[in-house]
């Protein structure tokens, strides 16, 4: 691919800007990227990184700017324009059709291969044996995708964009599924590559940026707030500068004793949507007025003990336990009438009706109870008083209670999932990654409710994968690894190499790994799992 | 009667019978495949069905006759797949959804044959067609040779299509193309591909078969047209390919599977039978949906975005 | 977005999905070769142009607007009804039985009782298909379809063999119809000399229940929140599964009301092509109505004046009278390309900067790096997908 195989030295963009309806998503942005150099674009979520490297992709087309490659002028109106040019991205969601072979994946894209009536699939794969060999990524050509683990699929979305051709790599969020072992050896890769080739990465884990990058670009709402060396540079000083004022999240001061077992799990078994166990065994309780974390990388069978809590899957053995009282394979009715209360991962479609009104949202689960109907008829009256009440206690921002409640930003959802949840005053709170997508504002109205609520007694349990917010919010944190609790540790005794390894399916006073050995120990659900 | 010269004389009705529904399976594996099913194929083959039978009636008498069926096969072929392309407006540009844009098309087609049909013709008129050419030496075979080997060309031509459809989607560029914009369409976008022109030809491939389809209802099989003539094979072909799962020698079995069942109606009339004729015709409907009600979901294997428009600019 | 520009955008859309629908059917009528104009005049405004003809499209209204209701109900929850002819026919036959069985019953009691009938064996035929999908999962659409052919198969059997009017019989004209219906279990004309019948007030009636029990009750709650957001509805607590099952087997009864009082109002007899494509034409209506029962009325008064005008047609200009399924299938196209064209923000966006200028440079309000509100759809959307 490319039609000048020439070196990318420079790469600038100039006053690029990009509006969806409702928001500019950037904002005149002016960035430059030299020759071997790597770049750290770095924002909360919502900042416009992804945006502004979408543009560079040829997927999105900039309402104003331009974009320089060595100097002169380019024009993506399509990402096969981008590949022309040698640009290539590896996205934080894999860009992969699971049910193809990694070879067929990669033949997608290598339009030489497209000899009209027949796929030159043996061409392909002598492409990426080449690649593969050059840069050290092993891959297996024949493998489908979706039987590949995580880390497996990213270094095939790697071979992909360097089979193109392309001499200049874009990353997005590229850590934010791997083990902090497989973190750093991402980092020695990529420093590896950066002498053959400039690339840019997305991030919001600041301890990478610092230890991976030349240079330093952070983004504030679609502005370029700050560009510089990443040298000299802290975490702290890089986090002020992301959020525009120091943000101090709530921590967890532990003075407060915890009460009764509340939430007990013994012993759990779950299937997975493929069949087999998701849960093998798995175990955990919570006191009254105690946060536990659950820390895991993706895949190890979060999904399937969120859904198992909530009702919504079979639970093939084991016990669940409320407060004494038996929740197994009950419906979620009755689940939720027993006081469990529950913050669902994808908030858009599982949290809300999001053509509901705010006011319909915040009675989703009591419509039907006395305080909102009297007999069939649902009471308007109450069902308004409830909503101003909420709003006001919760802060939601939204130019009215009657608006469809999808069309309120991210963190006005989460606050009215909150705000439903919290009002019916839970004995025990199930939060799965509660504050994913959000800015920091957003983040810390969440953990300031979560604590308020530690404080009036309920049992949390707050399902992560952000390991600063479990180490500031829980008073314990356990680690699943292939659907089984490998161990658990008091906040004070948590650090990050030690939640790392744990992830890895490492524990250190055993015998031997609880992994097979090699750092690749992630497990092979990858995929569909993931998904 | 033998059981052999029954099962024979069902197969020699049924086989020719599941031509129709094969092709305009066929055609729809290839939309579903991409991601979206054509509810509409029923409508399409109405009209494949009228166009064939009106060209070989109003060329009849004209000097024209010789060459009637090959130019009502092709008027079939490209209403089909214009038809394919109207729905791949509705549905591909506008994100309609395919479901109730399907019936939508269905209406419109079906109600456009019979209009068309009741106006230029208005009565029972029956059509040459085409005729069997049994293929020499193998329609001599005893036994097996009349019952596969004596049928007519288009018949020949679509069973050759199966594996000819199966090298298309798994060994050409385009059915990669295809298959990978059914399954996830945003990845086949960031590798360069256009998801809209992918699913466009696909429509368009799979509106051609369908009005093929129906040529060969009026030109191969009952060499006549009414409004009822498909008979909810157009329907029955959108199952088909979901339990076949979008594979084309699954779909060659269930096409002669539910071919035989309709089939059957022919057969025990044949065999002197005493059964409701109602309930003999009642029975591949119902065969269809005891298949559909055991049929688990197969989507991880199969186009897993089927039935979800795609939206490039969608943030993610 | 401001209000007169968004409203501009809406009625451009609407006029030009109206302009294309008209434009399929003017192809059609071209092949035809029909006078266009001609035609869609005659079908527009014939009907309208006697009280005979009026009392008419009154009729044809009446099971329009009962099959519309229960499909509105039904594609709300999730579900979506292509059953209704089937169910029709099925609500035709436990009408007809119930009435021949009980013909002495007084009329007060005996004409509920027809109508109560014919809703329950509209409402069991529907059940098939709704168990099939809550329980197993089977796409509704297919199974529904497949109904359709079975139940007119069943229909046609019953009427030419028990059930079949004895008369046909002895005088050997075989023709597929039942016994007249007893004159207790008839529906009356309103206006004598018409066919316009007191089934009109039935429907206008149940149209404002229905509303009143999708928009103030629980159970209205349940079902449209099971139609808006199946995931987010089972986590609340709902069970999404029984809704698809009670909406469809409710979609049934009403299309079997709309058979019961097409045989005890209209026929009064059960005969053949009796559902007469309402089944299919009632979903039009229904989409056309917005799937609300405000809409449906006016909406089912417009496809009256159609199917009326159609007839009227094919008796003037000889132009057949399966130019309605034309129409219908090219409404129910255009109807749904419009809607989404019109509630795609991105479109809007676009239509608003290009052919108006305006620059928009909002930006979401301080505290939040995300969009405020993008795209606000102060309408409720319908997911009227088939689930696989």
């Amino acid at each position: 691919m490319g039609a000048m195989n020439e070196k990318i030295r420079e790469l600038r963009v100039e006053g690029i800007t990009k509006r969806f309806p409702g928001i500019v998503a950037c904002d005149s942005v002016d960035l430059a990227v030299g020759e071997n150099e790597i770049l750290a674009l770095v924002g909360e979520n919502g900042a416009g990184k992804t945006t502004l490297m979408n543009i560079l992709m040829g997927l999105y087309q900039p309402d104003e700017g331009r974009i320089f490659i060595n100097g002169r002028p380019v024009q993506f109106k399509a990402p096969a324009d981008a590949f022309a040019a040698g640009i290539g991205m590896v996205h934080q969601h894999f860009m992969l059709v699971p049910n193809m072979t990694v070879a067929e994946n990669v033949a997608l894209g290598l339009k030489e291969s497209h000899k009209y009536l027949r796929l030159d699939l043996s061409g392909v794969k002598k492409r990426i044996a080449e690649v593969s060999e050059r840069y050290n990524l092993p891959v297996q050509p024949d493998a489908y995708v979706w039987q590949l683990s995580v880390g497996e699929q990213q270094r095939v979305e790697l071979i992909k964009t360097l089979c193109f051709g392309a001499r200049f790599l874009i990353l997005d969020e590229p850590t934010s599924a791997l083990t902090p072992q497989e973190t750093d050896e991402l980092i020695v890769l990529l420093r590896r590559m950066a002498s053959d080739m400039s690339i840019i990465f997305i991030s919001h884990k600041l301890a990478e940026v610092t230890a991976l990058s030349d240079r330093v670009a952070i983004l504030r709402r679609g502005r370029v707030v700050f560009k510089g060396t990443t040298a000299g540079q802290t975490a702290a000083g890089l986090a002020a500068l992301m959020t525009g004022h120091e943000v101090v999240l709530p921590r967890n001061k532990c003075i407060d004793g915890c009460g009764e077992e509340r939430l007990v799990v013994r012993d759990l078994k779950v299937k997975s949507d493929r069949g087999f166990l998701a849960l093998d065994g798995l175990g955990f309780s919570i006191r009254s007025g105690e946060i536990l974390g659950l820390a895991g990388v993706s895949g190890n069978g979060q999904k399937e003990l969120a859904d198992a809590l909530a009702g919504l899957r079979k639970v093939e053995a084991g016990g669940i336990s409320l407060m004494g009282m038996d929740l197994v394979n009950r419906s979620p009715r009755e689940i939720i009438d027993a006081g469990l209360g529950y913050i669902p991962e994808d908030r858009n479609n599982e949290g809300i009706v999001s053509s509901f009104s705010v006011k319909e949202n915040l009675i989703l689960k009591d419509f039907a109870s006395s305080g909102f109907s009297r007999g069939v008829f649902i009471k308007s009256r109450e069902e308004e008083q409830n909503a101003v009440l909420l709003q006001e206690r919760f802060d939601i921002r939204c130019s009215s209670l009657n608006n469809a409640t999808g069309s309120l930003s991210g963190g006005n959802i989460q606050k009215v999932i909150l705000a439903r949840e919290l009002a019916r005053e839970p004995k025990a709170l199930i939060a799965v990654y509660p504050t994913r997508g959000l800015d920091m504002g957003a983040e810390e109205f969440i953990h300031t409710r979560l604590l308020e609520l530690r404080a009036r007694g309920a049992a949390i349990f707050l399902i992560s994968e952000e390991l600063d917010e479990l180490m500031n919010l829980c008073d314990r944190i356990a680690v699943i690894f292939k659907g089984k609790i490998l161990d658990t540790l008091s906040s004070c005794d948590a650090t990050r190499p030690k939640l790392g390894l744990l992830m890895a399916g490492i524990k250190p006073e055993a015998e031997e790994p609880a992994a097979e050995a090699g750092t690749e120990a992630v497990t092979k659900q990858g995929f569909g799992a993931r998904a | 009667m033998t059981i052999l010269n029954i099962v024979l004389n069902i197969l020699s009705i049924g086989i020719p019978f599941s031509v129709s529904l094969l092709l305009a399976s066929l055609g729809e594996m290839f939309n579903q495949r991409a991601g979206i099913f054509n509810l509409g194929c029923e409508g399409i083959m109405s009209m494949g069905a009228f166009l064939g039978f009106m060209s070989a009636y109003y060329l009849q008498n004209t000097a024209m006759v010789p060459y009637a069926n090959l130019i009502g096969i092709a008027a079939a072929g490209i209403a089909g797949a214009l038809l394919g392309l109207l729905f791949a407006l509705v549905t591909v540009t506008f994100h309609a959804p395919q479901g109730i844009a399907g019936i939508g098309l269905q209406m419109l087609g079906t109600g456009t044959a019979g209009t068309l049909f009741r106006h230029f013709v208005g009565g029972v008129a029956g059509v040459p067609g085409l005729s069997n050419r049994p293929i020499p030496l193998l329609s001599e075979i005893p036994f097996i040779g009349p019952v596969f080997f004596n049928m007519n060309i288009l018949a020949y031509a679509a069973f050759l299509f199966v594996p000819v459809s199966h090298y298309i989607l798994f060994k050409t560029p385009w059915g990669l193309k295809v298959r990978a914009v059914g399954t996830s369409p945003r990845s086949a976008d960031t590798m360069a591909i256009n998801v809209n022109r992918t699913r466009y030809q696909a429509l368009a491939a799979g509106g051609l078969l369908a009005g093929i389809a129906g040529a060969y209802l009026s030109l191969g099989q009952a060499k006549m047209f009414a409004d009822d003539i498909v008979a909810g094979r157009g329907f029955i072909a959108v199952a088909l390919v979901y339990f076949g799962r979008w594979d084309p020698y699954w779909i060659l079995g269930g096409s002669l599977l539910f071919s035989i069942a309709q089939s059957l109606q022919l057969s025990i009339q044949v065999l002197g039978i005493k059964f409701p004729y109602e309930f003999a015709v009642m029975f591949p409907y119902v065969l269809v949906i005891v298949v559909l009600a055991f049929t688990r979901n197969f989507a991880i294997k199969g186009p897993s975005e089927l039935g979800v428009p795609y939206d490039r600019e969608k943030r993610i | 977005m401001k209000t007169p520009v968004r409203v501009a955008y809406v009625v451009l859309v609407s006029l030009v999905a109206a302009l294309a629908a008209v434009g399929i059917g003017a192809i059609v009528l071209t092949i035809l070769g029909a006078d266009v104009f001609q035609t869609y005049k005659v079908i527009l405004t014939e009907p309208l142009k006697d009280l005979f003809g009026i009392t008419e499209v009154l009729v044809r209204a009446v099971p329009l607007i009962l099959v519309a209701l229960g499909i509105a109900i039904s594609f709300r929850a999730g579900i979506l009804n292509i059953g209704a002819e089937g169910q029709i026919q099925m609500g035709v036959i436990s009408a007809t039985a119930v009435a021949l069985v009980w013909p002495d019953l007084p009329k007060g009691i005996l004409v509920p009782l027809v109508l109560l009938g014919g809703a329950a064996g509209g409402a069991l035929w529907a059940s098939i298909a709704g168990y099939l999908r809550a329980k197993l999962g089977v796409n509704e659409i297919l199974s529904t379809v497949m109904l359709n052919y079975i139940a007119a198969q069943l229909y046609g059997f019953l009427l030419r063999g028990p059930m079949i009017d004895p008369a046909e019989l002895q005088t050997g004209s075989g023709t597929p119809q039942s016994v007249r219906l007893p004159k207790s279990a008839w529906i009356d004309r309103i206006i004598p000399g018409t066919r316009l019948h007191w089934g009109i007030v039935l429907a206008v009636v149940l149209a404002i229940l229905v509303y009143i029990l999708m928009w103030h009750t629980t159970w209205g709650f349940k079902m449209r929140a099971a139609g808006a957001s199946p995931k987010a509805t089972r986590y609340g607590g709902i069970n999404v599964e029984s809704c698809l099952f009670s909406a469809m087997v409710l979609a049934g009864a009403f299309a079997g009301l709309a058979g019961a009082v097409e045989v005890t109002a209209v026929h009064r007899r059960a005969i053949e092509g009796i559902s007469s494509g309402y089944g299919f034409s009632g979903i039009v209506v229904a989409l056309f109505g917005g799937l609300h029962p405000g809409g449906i009325i006016p909406a089912a008064l417009f496809f009256g004046v159609l199917l009326v005008g159609t007839d009227m047609t094919q008796r003037i200009m000889s132009i057949p009278a399966n130019m309605v399924s034309v129409l219908q299938g090219a409404v129910i196209l255009s109807i749904i390309s419009a809607k989404m064209v019109i509630n795609d923000p991105y479109a809007r966006e676009k239509f608003a900067r290009r052919f108006l200028h305006s620059k928009d440079k909002e930006r979401g309000p301080g505290g939040e790096g995300i969009p405020e509100e993008h795209g606000a759809q102060n309408e409720e959307t319908v997911n009227i997908e088939a689930k696989q």
